[in-house]
């Protein structure tokens, strides 16, 4: 098979959509609707998408146009973070500086040290693929550390009534939820191509690609995905621990249902 | 003044919307244990937490020694006024750990005579805390909370998760540690522990201090303040069984 998959045959794959939705109504599970409208849904996005590479990395087309891509979707995963994790206040700005300090971290990396040539092929979907991935974890600690801290509250006021600085009251529940957003990723690490190949390998290998080659691009992305997970990761701890546990030594709690004791 | 361990001069608090302190006057003298006491919600806990930044006072300020709390480093003001909440709260690990939170240097033969103050074996010194019984966290929270070596203490109903056998306990420690010069701030819904351990009454209420003085000076001011009186009438369980029994 090469690359050309033309419209009759993605009409085709849609055959599988079907399939799903059949056995949603023969279980009546009652997902038929929503499996068709996130396919849909996905379809419409991924058509748009490719449209808008076409017009940004297109070899023709000037690299800074594919750096404002960049820069568009660190902004949007922010955006998602604060709507999936809005109960720590500020987190918005939290998540945005996160995501770039990895962006800038991991793409240096890459770029820098000529693992990939600069270019917009490259860069987009690269970044594509790291903030993508940041963006879960992100979502994943901030909620870790509000759920931990809200919990522990009582210990954590107990470390401050005995005197401890707030980092030092909060450490052991950071680390907590630090390794709780970190552990998949990293199982995740452990085990790929065991059980599955992953994305751009399969694409790859799809293409036309040799397998070997299609390998060390896989592993370079892997190492890029790990090393920008754990620098959002580890930055965005540190940013929601300085809001819920402020310079003056206090727990502030974003207030849950108006509650307190 | 200066001779007051705290005064509240003025303070107002609210949680978001709903106001729990107004006007707050009262001073904690620095001697012996004083009783915080006044219906649920009229700000005890609250007090307590202002005293050591735990919380900030909207309005008003809050002096230890005479001191601005504000002036003074958190946990600096922590360290001298230990605390010791209602719900124990054992850290993870041993007994060991949680009184090396408090003080990371702390010597086996310090640790050890920390344990005889409260009252606790010092066998227990490698147990897991979570392992022990309510009165036992309590006591160990205790420890936990000298082992800073505070010049004073917050106990925020330190005793009401416990058997009655424990609360004496707990009551016999207090009045040993006043004895020996540590002044305590007791916070109580209990009138009978009240009138057991305290030397000094402030009664809350509404958000302010309804009066202040001793626990003779509490049941004056029941005779002619019919707010005070009924408050006082509302006998708690305890006392009730303790009449049963007579």
């Amino acid at each position: 098979m090469n690359g050309d998959l033309d419209v009759l045959r993605l009409a085709a794959s849609l055959l599988l959509v079907a399939v799903a939705v059949a056995l949603s109504s023969v279980q009546q599970l009652r997902l038929s609707r929503t499996i068709l409208w996130a396919s849909l849904r996905a379809l419409v996005q991924l058509l748009l998408v490719g449209v808008a590479l076409e017009l940004v990395i297109a070899p023709d087309r000037p690299l800074y146009l594919a750096w404002a891509w960049v820069v568009g979707i660190l902004v949007y995963a922010a955006v998602v973070v604060q709507r999936r994790a809005g109960a720590v206040p500020g987190v918005f700005t939290i998540a945005l500086a996160a995501l770039s300090a990895s962006a800038v971290v991991s793409l240096g990396v890459l770029f820098g040290l000529g693992v990939f040539p600069l270019e917009g092929r490259a860069l987009v979907p690269l970044a594509g693929m790291m903030v993508g991935n940041s963006m879960t974890a992100t979502v994943l600690v901030t909620r870790r550390m509000a759920a931990e801290f809200r919990d522990k509250r009582d210990e954590i006021e107990a470390r401050l009534a005995l005197g401890l600085p707030a980092p030092a009251a909060g450490r052991p529940y950071l680390r907590e939820a630090v390794r709780t957003a970190l552990i998949p990723q990293i199982e995740s690490t452990r085990t790929v191509g065991l059980i599955f190949l992953p994305g751009a390998m399969t694409g790859l290998i799809l293409a036309g690609a040799q397998p070997l080659e299609a390998t060390m691009i896989q592993a370079a992305i892997m190492y890029l995905i790990l090393g920008s997970v754990a620098t959002t990761t580890a930055v965005v701890a540190l940013g929601v621990r300085r809001r819920l546990l402020t310079a003056d030594h206090r727990l502030v709690l974003p207030q849950a249902r108006g509650q307190r004791r | 003044m200066a001779d007051d361990l705290i005064s509240f001069e003025g303070v107002g608090f609210a949680y978001g919307a709903t106001p729990v302190l107004t006007d707050l006057d009262v001073r904690v003298p620095a001697d012996g244990i004083t009783a915080v006491a006044g219906p649920s919600g009229s700000g005890k806990s609250t007090l307590l937490r202002l005293a050591n930044r735990l919380l900030l006072p909207d309005r008003g300020t809050v002096r230890h020694r005479g001191i601005d709390v504000a002036t003074i480093p958190p946990p600096t003001l922590r360290r001298r006024l230990g605390m010791v909440f209602q719900r124990p709260s054992p850290f993870p690990g041993s007994v060991r750990d949680n009184l090396a939170v408090a003080a990371p240097d702390l010597t086996d033969d310090q640790a050890r005579r920390l344990m005889a103050r409260v009252g606790l074996a010092a066998d227990l010194l490698d147990r897991e805390a979570s392992d022990l019984s309510g009165g036992q966290l309590q006591r160990m929270c205790l420890a936990r909370a000298l082992a800073t070596e505070p010049e004073s203490l917050l106990l925020d109903e330190p005793s009401t998760a416990l058997d009655p056998a424990a609360r004496h306990g707990i009551e016999q420690l207090a009045r040993s540690l006043a004895e020996a010069g540590t002044p305590l701030v007791w916070v109580t819904h209990d009138l009978e522990q009240l009138r057991r351990v305290a030397d000094h009454v402030v009664l809350l209420m509404n958000g302010r201090a309804r009066m202040s003085g001793s626990v003779a000076d509490l049941d004056a001011a029941a005779r002619s303040d019919p707010k005070i009186a009924a408050f006082l009438a509302e006998t708690p369980p305890e006392a009730r069984e303790d009449a049963d029994e007579r």
